[in-house]
């Protein structure tokens, strides 16, 4: 069942969330960021593997990027040490420049790629960094939805 | 989902409509709140969600107390002394390590210490569709564990019942705090905080520049008493000139064995990479069966731990104390409330004058409640 929308907002409005998609993480190369590549079984229908795998592969690296422990890391932790962090008040730290780029690139994909095949993909960060969401989404107007949960309410409030 | 060009709906202006009424049953509220204002765990906020305590932070004055009347007991009666004597760099050493140590203290103290924000209900849903159960829901089922492999090594991870997730590993549940938190070390409630991944580095140096202040005073005040003798006075009369050097001495004496004992413990941990949880455990050590269980997490090199622990990039806060509250599934404002506003905005002096003061007992009562 190919349901077709055309940009984000006209799938939050004639759409409804039919199923959620939990992407875990991967520690086999200790506690840095990573996720995993596993394609989940009930994308299958929805998109291509490959397209699917780009986007976890790309989210790793730049994760990477953020945490890698070279010189630039060294010299911005010795700054901030001697200047009592104080620096952080006029400067970003490296991981946050790079969360905001992987907040535009989750929006890009999520343009062009995903809400297209009734998809969409929530930023690790809103999810303390554990999974990477997908949200499936259904079109109102078809004929009932093949997945079962349909968990509407969502609240984040507890 | 703040990709999508989502405009955050304000409870205020809202008129209730047939469809909006159901989802956003918050319109009640007359104003939007803050998501530290629903925090399920056991953690004090103050300013407005920017300084984040635990609950039982009654040491932290105390601490910071003993901290502040010490060295205003030793600018106040040793220094003139001294800098007639000897040199005005005492006082000028003395402020500088005063400074370290009450900002890494401060830091410690209102940073959040790596919570991990409790998983949503899907997600709980779907780790529970993941796991065997076979047993009633009316009773606490066995507890769940997941193998997997860092570095070539099995790593048990255990299931947290109450922030419903599998922890990460390094991972731990405070109790005091209820909370998971990131490479926990340990809750330090003379710091009035837990100890975890993004606070370790100000509390290392927090104890590292404590020491050097304490042995400093304590250096410092019997070369004042020592010259104060050597003009023919005996010791009752030196002391009766200057008593205040008596208690900081006193004070030092007592402090200086659990500091540098702590410190050296912290540098030894930090150099092999490893928290006090773990080392508690015992959870790397070999003697645990015959089979080779080293720490996956070492880099194998003194220098390289030291640096990824210290100057490591410094991760983001997780649990986005100042975004809003929104009751449908879209995600609260953007990433400028989730950026941690550092100590010194604080507009609270009194709130922090306190929060330090319980710090310092916290140190002398952690010390001496043991890691040693």
């Amino acid at each position: 069942m190919a349901t077709e929308f055309h940009n984000l907002q006209e799938l939050r409005h004639s759409a409804s969330l039919a199923n959620k998609v939990f992407i875990q993480r991967d520690y086999s190369e200790g506690t840095t960021c990573r996720f995993q590549t596993k394609f989940p079984s009930e994308l299958e229908s929805r998109i291509e593997q490959t397209l699917f795998e780009d986007t976890v592969k790309t989210l790793n690296n730049y994760y990477a990027e953020a945490e890698k422990i070279g010189g630039q890391s060294y010299v911005e932790g010795c700054l901030a040490c001697f200047t009592a962090y104080l620096i952080f008040l006029c400067m970003e730290t490296r991981y946050e420049k790079v969360l905001k780029k992987i907040a535009k690139y989750i929006q890009e994909q999520n343009e062009k790629i995903y809400a297209p095949r009734g998809l969409l993909l929530t930023d690790p960060i809103e999810r303390g960094m554990r999974v990477v969401e997908i949200s499936i989404y259904e079109d109102r107007g078809s004929s009932g939805s093949s997945s079962g949960s349909s968990s509407v309410s969502g609240s984040t409030t507890r | 989902m703040k990709n999508c060009e989502y405009q955050q709906i304000d409870p205020r202006t809202l008129s209730v409509s047939p469809q909006s009424a159901q989802s956003l049953g918050e319109a009640k509220r007359q104003r939007p709140r803050r998501k530290w204002e629903v925090f399920p765990g056991k953690n004090r906020f103050y300013c407005d969600g920017r300084i984040i305590l635990a609950r039982q932070n009654g040491v932290l004055p105390l601490t910071l107390g003993l901290i502040v009347v010490t060295c205003g007991l030793f600018f106040a009666f040793d220094c003139p002394f001294l800098v007639e004597h000897l040199t005005v760099f005492i006082p000028v050493i003395g402020g500088v390590l005063f400074v370290f140590v009450l900002s890494s203290l401060l830091r410690t103290s209102f940073t959040d210490p790596g919570i991990l924000p409790r998983a949503t209900t899907e997600e709980a849903a779907d780790v529970e569709r993941q796991i065997d159960t076979s047993g009633s829901s009316t009773y606490r089922p066995p507890p769940r564990t997941k193998e997997i492999l860092i570095n070539q090594q099995v790593v048990k991870l255990k299931y947290c019942f109450t922030c419903k997730m599998f922890r990460p590993p390094r991972t731990s549940h405070c109790s005091m705090c209820d909370n998971c938190v990131e490479r926990f070390d340990h809750h330090c409630p003379w710091v009035g905080n837990c100890v975890g991944k993004r606070n370790y580095r100000f509390f290392y140096i927090f104890i590292i520049s404590l020491s050097f202040l304490t042995s400093f005073i304590f250096g410092c005040v019997i070369t004042h008493l020592t010259l104060r003798s050597q003009t023919g006075k005996s010791i009752i009369q030196t002391i009766q000139e200057s008593p205040a050097s008596v208690v900081e001495l006193v004070i030092c004496f007592f402090s200086i064995w659990s500091i540098l004992g702590l410190s050296g413990f912290h540098t030894y941990l930090v150099a092999s990479n490893l928290t006090t949880n773990e080392d508690i455990k015992g959870s790397w050590s070999s003697k645990r069966g015959a089979e080779e269980s080293g720490n996956p997490y070492t880099y194998n090199s003194i220098i390289t731990n030291c640096c990824a622990t210290l100057c490591g990039p410094m991760p983001p806060s997780l649990i986005d104390r100042r975004g809003f509250v929104l009751s449908d599934e879209a995600v609260p404002v953007g990433s400028a409330s989730r950026m941690e506003l550092p100590p010194f905005a604080v507009k609270s002096d009194v709130n922090m004058f306190f929060c330090t003061c319980i710090f310092f007992v916290s140190i002398y009562q952690d010390i001496f409640l043991g890691r040693w």
